[in-house]
């Protein structure tokens, strides 16, 4: 006797409940990943690889998923680490971040035969040149991802790190951080 | 009016869910690293906790008890703890996408949460109505909170000290919780029980 | 507006803070200001000798300048220029060591002195009282004129604001509540009234009616100089006594005390209608007024253990840190830190062979006994440093969270609001360099603000690149399309020619038979 009840009333149950919770699923559909679009849109947008996802959109996914630490991004640097910690709420490991001098591209004008290749792989057009014309890096929008030095056949583009200056000089953390 | 609202004052200092009954120290542990997200699982677990005791009350007066299929009991809490939980983690996601990433795996586990069982089979064993069983799981969830939030602005500070390499993270924490369950003991003259 | 409100709040007289450490002034304090100071050999003048864009040259390597003469003209609003010390030849124009912790180069003219100190012309006495308000300020401006307490920022700027809003009281900053530094108290001593004309010409061209000289109550004599010389304009000018206090000097704290009102954070002074300048900056003003000298010398305190005999000296801008500490018997073994400026918030220099600038108050070799340098030991929370800070923040929160690379909740405690005065190390028993945090966290968040600029950058080109090889794209296609549509044109024509012909040969033919048939 008990036991029809029993049957019957969990039946039930689980049936009205799921119902419920079909109408509910619905109701609340939520269309894509608004997270995913949040972190990208703290990113550089570059598309440079250098985190080893292809783009900034895969990137971002990752780290929603988990599957990558908020310092997988060169180019954003400290900065865009702290952001995404604090957004996501995870541990942040500065080690590999830290004393990361900022680079810049630089063409050794000597062993240039202006191929060409450089500037068509460049995410951000810092590199200006014209066929067998000696090609030049615009220091200001390089964001030393280092495709151009992967394809060029003269080894003349290297990443060199930049120097700093009176203006870009800041004081380093204190070493006596208090025993 | 004043019995309810000592019932709830009761239930959420001096028989306080996490420092005094010890139930729901997973999420108590997991989640108060910051701030905002144990304030964010403070409100989740409110709305399961009170949710959940009318509803349990309901099917086991409604259902249970008539029909003597009593020994269904913790069965059909967990169905409808689940259902409130998954219905709560919908709600979450949509609202707040941050909160939903940020609370992460613990969302779900207010389905393990032993304090959300704990509050429904209590109330069958206080032999409470339905407004009482109400009033309950909406203390004991007040207590959870405010538990929950005193915590993570004390781990948040703990974070900022200089413990020693072997205490710091959960050890330190633990202390700290056992300091603070101490702290909790002086609300004993309160509850009517 | 709500400036009566705020002053029944807080009546004169009240100060927030502050510490204090020994004066240690006695060594300078009695002896006259050195004005034979030898002119060295090369000058070293930096482009960049105060707040705002670096001046530019106007003389090539090789020019022959007079003394006062313009070498370097200012950029833009915010900015001074230089002039020649003395005279002589233009030796190089190259990157040189800046007097900085870094030591960094920055562009330098390198002057070599012929002896001569041969002025240029110009510099007859006029009446500063016969030219207008923008007049005085043009040509404050000109004179290459910067706040001579250590701020170096142009006078020109803030003489201007004079008639942008209105200022009621001028203040006259003669705190110098630094230990060592005793270049103000001497100046005031012995130039008091050229300080007061100075003044006089600095509120003619702010157009205000009033200004109050406050000076420290260690400094007597100058303050019996300084009310002599007042006198005169006793209806318009006072000397106020302040309390000897580390930081008495900044701005916000004299103004204060001496008007009750206090300037809300992030604001700055000429919100509540008063103006401030240092004591030199006066006596750069008279002079550059009535004199019509630019600045070109300053009156810097050589002090501290390593130094045998510590004076006060008038010297050339651009002369080595070294000669100058060699003219006071400078014993470099004894030397255990180099400053530039005062002890609490003048910065530690690598080695002296860096310029003098603009904004240098004092070079201070301290001997080993004047020296702290034990490490840092945990903080105990005891808040002294709470208790010491003039502007009210609390160091002991924002050293922990800076610690803990929490930088944006450190901004939370009021990160950009520290002076960097060092009143919180000072008191601080465990001895945590804690000016060294902020001056660190302000830096790191600046970096931070950059890179951040720099991704937005690399985002909108990024775009652009993409813009464009769409666009490139996309005219490829619409040139394939019309060669396409071009080939088609003629195919077709091709094949109308080649039908019509077909159909000619074909008449041709039907004719012959025709002919051929009859």
């Amino acid at each position: 006797m008990y036991l029809i009840y029993a049957l019957f009333s969990l039946t039930l149950m689980g049936m009205a409940f799921g119902y419920l919770l079909g109408i509910a699923a619905r109701h609340f559909k939520v269309e894509d990943n608004p997270l995913a679009e949040k972190i990208e849109a703290l990113m550089p947008g570059s598309q440079c690889g250098q985190c080893g996802y292809p783009g900034c959109r895969p990137a971002a996914e990752a780290l929603v998923a988990g599957e990558a630490p908020p310092t997988l991004c060169p180019p954003g640097g400290r900065a865009l680490a702290e952001q995404l910690a604090n957004l996501l709420s995870l541990e942040l490991d500065l080690s590999g971040v830290d004393d990361h001098l900022p680079m810049v591209a630089q063409v050794d004008e000597t062993l240039c035969i202006g191929c060409c290749r450089c500037y068509k792989v460049c995410p951000t057009d810092a590199l200006v040149g014209a066929s067998k014309m000696i090609h030049v890096v615009v220091a200001d929008a390089c964001i030393a991802c280092g495709k151009c030095v992967d394809v060029c056949p003269t080894e003349c583009l290297k990443l060199h790190p930049v120097r700093p200056t009176l203006k870009t000089w800041r004081w380093p953390k204190p070493l006596l951080a208090g025993a | 009016m004043n019995d309810y609202l000592l019932l709830v004052l009761g239930t959420a200092l001096a028989n306080n869910v996490v420092l005094v009954k010890f139930l729901g120290l997973c999420p108590f542990m997991g989640v108060s690293r910051k701030l905002d997200s144990a304030t964010g699982m403070g409100l989740a677990t409110t709305f399961v906790l009170t949710l959940t005791a009318v509803l349990s009350w309901l099917i086991e007066h409604l259902i249970l008890a008539p029909l003597g299929i009593g020994f269904l009991r913790i069965l059909t809490f967990i169905l409808v703890i689940a259902v409130v939980v998954q219905f709560t983690e919908m709600v979450i996601r949509k609202s707040s996408p941050v909160l939903y990433q940020v609370l992460g795996i613990f969302l779900p586990l207010i389905t393990t949460n032993c304090a959300v069982l704990g509050v429904a089979l209590l109330n069958l064993q206080q032999e409470s109505t339905l407004g009482q069983s109400a009033l309950f799981g909406f203390g004991s969830a007040l207590g959870f909170t405010l538990v929950m939030v005193i915590f993570a602005g004390m781990r948040e500070r703990l974070a900022l000290m200089n413990v020693p390499e072997s205490f710091s993270g959960a050890p330190i924490g633990f202390i700290t919780a056992g300091i603070l369950s101490l702290a909790f003991m002086g609300f004993a003259g309160l509850s009517p029980h | 507006m709500w400036k009566p409100y705020l002053s029944m709040l807080f009546k004169p007289g009240t100060i927030r803070g502050g510490v204090h450490p020994e004066p240690r002034k006695e060594a300078t304090a009695n002896l006259t200001i050195e004005t034979a100071f030898p002119l060295p050999s090369i000058l070293y003048l930096a482009l960049q000798q105060h707040v705002g864009k670096a001046a530019e040259p106007v003389v090539r390597v090789g020019d022959r300048v007079l003394k006062g003469q313009l070498i370097a003209v200012s950029q833009g609003n915010v900015s001074a220029p230089l002039h020649a010390p003395t005279s002589g030849v233009i030796a190089d124009i190259m990157d040189f060591p800046s007097a900085h912790p870094s030591a960094l180069p920055t562009p330098t003219i390198l002057l070599e002195t012929d002896g001569l100190d041969e002025w240029r012309e110009g510099i007859e006495e006029i009446d500063p009282f016969t030219l207008s308000a923008e007049e005085i300020c043009a040509r404050v401006g000109a004179a290459g004129v910067v706040g001579m307490g250590g701020a170096a920022f142009p006078s020109r700027v803030k003489l201007n604001l004079g008639r942008e809003r209105r200022i009621e009281t001028l203040i006259i900053n003669g705190g110098e509540c630094e230990p060592y530094l005793t270049c103000d108290d001497r100046l005031m001593q012995e130039r008091a009234e050229a300080i007061v004309d100075g003044i006089r010409i600095m509120m003619r061209g702010l157009q205000c009616q009033q200004s109050i000289i406050g000076i420290e109550d260690n400094k007597l004599d100058a303050i019996e100089a300084m009310r002599r010389a007042v006198a005169p304009w006793a209806s318009q000018m006072a000397v106020a006594v302040l309390p000897s206090l580390y930081p008495m000097g900044w701005d916000k704290q004299m103004i204060r005390y001496l008007t009750g009102l206090e300037v809300p954070a992030g604001g700055r002074a000429t919100d509540i209608g008063v103006l401030m300048h240092n004591v030199g900056t006066a006596y750069a003003v008279h002079e550059a007024i009535r004199y019509q000298k630019p600045l070109i010398s300053r009156v810097v305190t050589v002090s501290g253990g390593a130094v045998a005999r510590p004076r006060n000296v008038e010297a050339p801008l651009g002369t080595p840190l070294s000669a100058l500490l060699d003219f006071c018997g400078y014993q470099p073994e004894r030397k255990a830190r180099l400053i530039l400026g005062g002890p609490m918030m003048g910065e530690a220099l690598p080695h002296a062979n860096l310029p003098l600038v603009k904004g240098a108050a004092g070079i201070l070799a301290l001997s080993v006994e004047e020296v702290s340098a034990s490490d840092a030991k945990s903080c105990i929370r005891c808040s002294r440093c709470v208790t010491a800070c003039p502007v009210g923040l609390l160091p002991l929160e924002m050293m922990s969270r800076i610690r803990a690379g929490q930088l944006e909740s450190a901004l939370k405690f009021g990160l950009k609001d520290c002076i960097s005065c060092g009143s919180c190390s000072y008191v601080c028993p465990s001895e945590i360099p804690l000016v060294h945090y902020f001056k660190y966290a302000n830096g790191e968040l600046m970096a931070q603000q950059q890179a951040k600029h720099k991704s937005e950058q690399t985002r909108k080109l990024a775009d652009e690149r993409q813009a464009r090889l769409e666009r490139v794209r996309q005219e490829a296609a619409a040139q394939a399309a019309a060669r396409k549509a071009q080939a088609l044109a003629q195919a077709e024509a091709r094949k109308a020619a080649q039908a019509a012909k077909a159909s000619q040969s074909a008449r041709s033919a039907e004719t012959q038979t025709v002919e051929s048939a009859s």
